[in-house]
């Protein structure tokens, strides 16, 4: 009795929901499409295609001209389509000593800063986690508070900082505690105090939403199982926060490794960074060409620990 | 309790005993206003599985985590084989828990989660495997040993915890809501499993649940808690029969419960005079004449029948009312009776035949007859 009731009250009912459902269904699937078209036009737009003029650049030669670089294709008076690839470029700066070194000293510089930051963002995170909540907001935002500055003006107040009559050297002196200035700005040691700083709140904020989402039964259960606190943090804490240590480190070499403003304003002409050097190719120089190849070999070393990333990433969705 | 023929089964009646745990005037507050713990006494023995029983938010948790270290008491002492806990930290402890969401580590295999523990032992590499080995196979879970814990399901990931704190053979050994998890078959089945384990390794067990049922299974004693504080101690059978109050009576199993007033108390009897006529109780109780009272009667301890008993010489221990529902459960049924003044008695008896038609013998609105033994219903002053 109760049953037919029902089917006749749903009847007319079922066939307009099905058709609005499916009119629902079409437009949510046209909006996953355009959902999933945006990040991909962007990458193609704004990544993939400037990464091929680069590369298409890098394999030119110079000329006078405007752009200052040859064609990759010519057509003959024939109409036969030339193709010239140089790879002159890459000899280059494979060969030239200097290259070399600049490579070398980017990384050393970027890896050594990462470490620096890990060092002191790890800690730095694990006690925002472990503050109480009003305390936890507030130390956040004084973690992304000096985004709010401009860059570069942070940049030269270091400058202000770390000069021989700059306001370190100046407050030293006259607590007497020493006579002539350290020298400190357009030292390697002022490029790395410029780069852990800009780029600490890298390595924080991802390792503080790696760590937020640990259990803290975990470290209970450990302990309760005769654990030691430092020997939990290291059984236990460590491993669990690798994708965010992998996450943030990656976050601060990748750029680092690149950086240009810091090497130039604090480092002067004394330290070897391959930022400097693009940009003396590019703009100094004008050869396009080796700055395009320069790009592409600092890309291809880069590419290594994006690798890394990918590999502990999976591993990481894998494991839950 | 089995390997130790010294020992008594019932170690809390022997007043030279030792207990292994000793808990005194134990409170514990969060804040200033909310006190998860009263003022708790009470002693656990070796070999005992103890139950705590309570409601949601009862303060059953927060006892156990102040035994297992992770809470400071406020106030109180916690002894623990005759030694002070106050200042042990959780990993200096003789006690292993089995947390609520079990706590297993991710990134380590099942082999790894047990071997944890032995290996903060310091014990040699061959004795943890031999070990582990075993205890992997008391529960079980032999061919799971590489597999991580997001590979088992829940009861197996139950397993792996309680192996985990097992492995250790501590003193004591604390298990917060340990069947949470499981359906109801597959709880049950365990239960007995843990019971058995326990009855072999001979640690003592402290168990929290909120499952009553549970509680009367595996326990040698079970403490009802109510709002922090302790409403009772005692075996199973003690806990249901004869509970000392009303949140007793009604938390374990059901129970119809009645105001009433002491009319008559003698050594060997007392009559209270209740909304369900008179009440005769074939045994003394301390209770002063005429003062306010309850009396509990569990549904299965009413007779219900058809025909009127003998109109004999007193009306006590009987009622006459109307059936005003039917909850048919298989093995038993309840029965709603509503009496003439209205009140209405639970009442549940076994379908011990097999009805010939598809309708009850007893059926709505018939007229039914109840009665009960004199000691069926107990008397309880709060
Ligand atoms: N860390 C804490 N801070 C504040 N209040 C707490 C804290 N832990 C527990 N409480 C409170 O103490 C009371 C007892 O909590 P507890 O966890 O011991 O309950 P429980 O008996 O284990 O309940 P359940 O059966 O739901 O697990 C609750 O009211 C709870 O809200
Ligand atoms: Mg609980």
């Amino acid at each position: 009795m109760s049953d037919t009731t029902q089917d006749m009250a749903t009847q007319p009912a079922d066939s307009q929901s099905s058709l609005f459902r499916q009119l629902a269904r079409r437009i949510q699937s046209r909006w996953r499409s355009i959902i999933l078209f945006v990040p991909y036009a962007w990458l193609l737009i704004f990544f993939l295609l400037p990464f091929f003029i680069v590369a298409k650049i890098s394999l030119a030669e110079i000329v006078i001209a405007s752009p200052p670089f040859s064609n990759m294709i010519e057509w003959t008076d024939e109409g036969v389509m030339n193709i010239r690839l140089v790879f002159d470029n890459f000899i280059y700066i494979l060969t030239d000593n200097l290259y070399y070194r600049t490579y070398l000293n980017s990384l050393k510089i970027s890896i050594i800063s990462t470490i620096a930051c890990l060092l002191i963002g790890y800690p730095m995170a694990y006690g925002i986690v472990r503050s109480g909540p009003v305390a936890k907001r507030l130390l956040l935002f004084a973690v992304i508070l000096p985004f709010w500055t401009s860059f570069l003006l942070r940049v030269y107040a270091w400058m202000g900082l770390l000069a021989d009559r700059g306001t370190i050297n100046n407050l030293l002196i006259s607590l007497g505690i020493i006579d002539e200035p350290i020298r400190m700005l357009y030292t390697e040691f002022a490029v790395y105090i410029g780069i852990v700083y800009t780029y600490l709140p890298f390595m924080i904020l991802p390792l503080y939403a790696n760590m937020e989402r640990l259990d803290n039964t975990l470290n209970e259960a450990a302990a309760d199982l005769g654990s030691r606190p430092m020997n939990t943090f290291f059984k236990v804490t460590l491993p669990l926060t690798i994708p965010g240590i992998v996450a943030g480190s990656l976050l601060v070499f990748i750029p680092a490794t690149g950086e240009y403003v810091i090497p130039d304003l604090l480092g002067g002409g004394n330290v070897l960074m391959i930022g400097r050097l693009l940009f003396n190719e590019f703009s100094a120089n004008t050869d396009w060409p080796v700055a395009s190849a320069v790009a592409i070999i600092l890309l291809v070393l880069l590419v290594l620990p994006m690798t890394i990333y990918q590999y502990f990433q999976g591993k990481a969705a894998e494991g839950q | 309790m089995a390997g130790d023929p010294t020992a008594s089964d019932t170690p809390w009646l022997d007043t030279d005993a030792e207990p292994m745990v000793r808990v005194r005037g134990v409170t514990k507050k969060f804040g200033d206003d909310i006190i998860a713990v009263n003022n708790i006494d009470l002693d656990i023995y070796k070999g005992e599985l103890f139950c705590l029983l309570g409601g949601s938010g009862c303060g059953k948790t927060t006892l156990l985590r102040m035994l297992a270290g992770f809470e400071t008491p406020t106030a109180g002492t916690i002894l623990i084989d005759g030694a002070d806990m106050s200042t042990v930290p959780p990993y200096e402890r003789p006690t292993n828990m089995m947390f609520q969401s079990y706590a297993l580590f991710p990134h380590m295999s099942v082999e790894k989660n047990i071997a944890f523990g032995l290996k903060q032992d310091k014990m040699p590499g061959d004795e943890i495997d031999h070990k582990v080995h075993e205890i992997l196979k008391l529960v079980e879970l032999q061919d799971y040993k590489k597999r991580k814990p997001q590979q088992l399901s829940g009861g197996q990931r139950q397993r792996v915890a309680l192996a985990r704190a097992l492995v250790k053979e501590p003193k004591l050994l604390l298990l917060d809501e340990p069947l949470g998890a499981l359906d109801k078959k597959l709880r049950e089945q365990t239960q007995f499993e843990l019971a058995n384990i326990q009855e072999q390794v001979g640690i003592t067990f402290v168990v929290v649940t909120h499952d009553q049922e549970e509680a009367m299974t595996l326990s040698s004693r079970i403490a009802v808690m109510d709002a922090g504080e302790l409403a009772q101690i005692g075996t199973p059978t003690e806990i249901y029969e004869f509970p000392e109050s009303r949140f007793v009576a009604d938390f374990i199993g059901s129970a119809n419960i009645l105001e009433g007033r002491i009319t008559e108390n003698s050594p060997d009897h007392v009559r209270v005079d209740t909304n369900l006529g008179e009440i005769y109780i074939d045994h003394g109780q301390s209770v002063k004449e005429n003062s306010r009272v309850w009396i509990a009667i569990r549904p299965e301890k009413i007779k219900l029948s058809k025909t009127a008993p003998r109109k004999g010489k007193s009306t006590t221990n009987q009622a006459e009312g109307k059936v005003d529902d039917i909850g048919y459960l298989g093995n038993t049924s309840i029965y709603k009776v509503r009496l003439n003044d209205g009140l209405i008695v639970d009442v549940t008896a076994p379908n011990q035949v097999r009805p010939k038609s598809r309708s009850h013998q007893i059926t709505w609105e018939d007229t039914v007859y109840l009665s009960w033994d004199p000691s069926s219903a107990m008397l309880l002053q709060k």
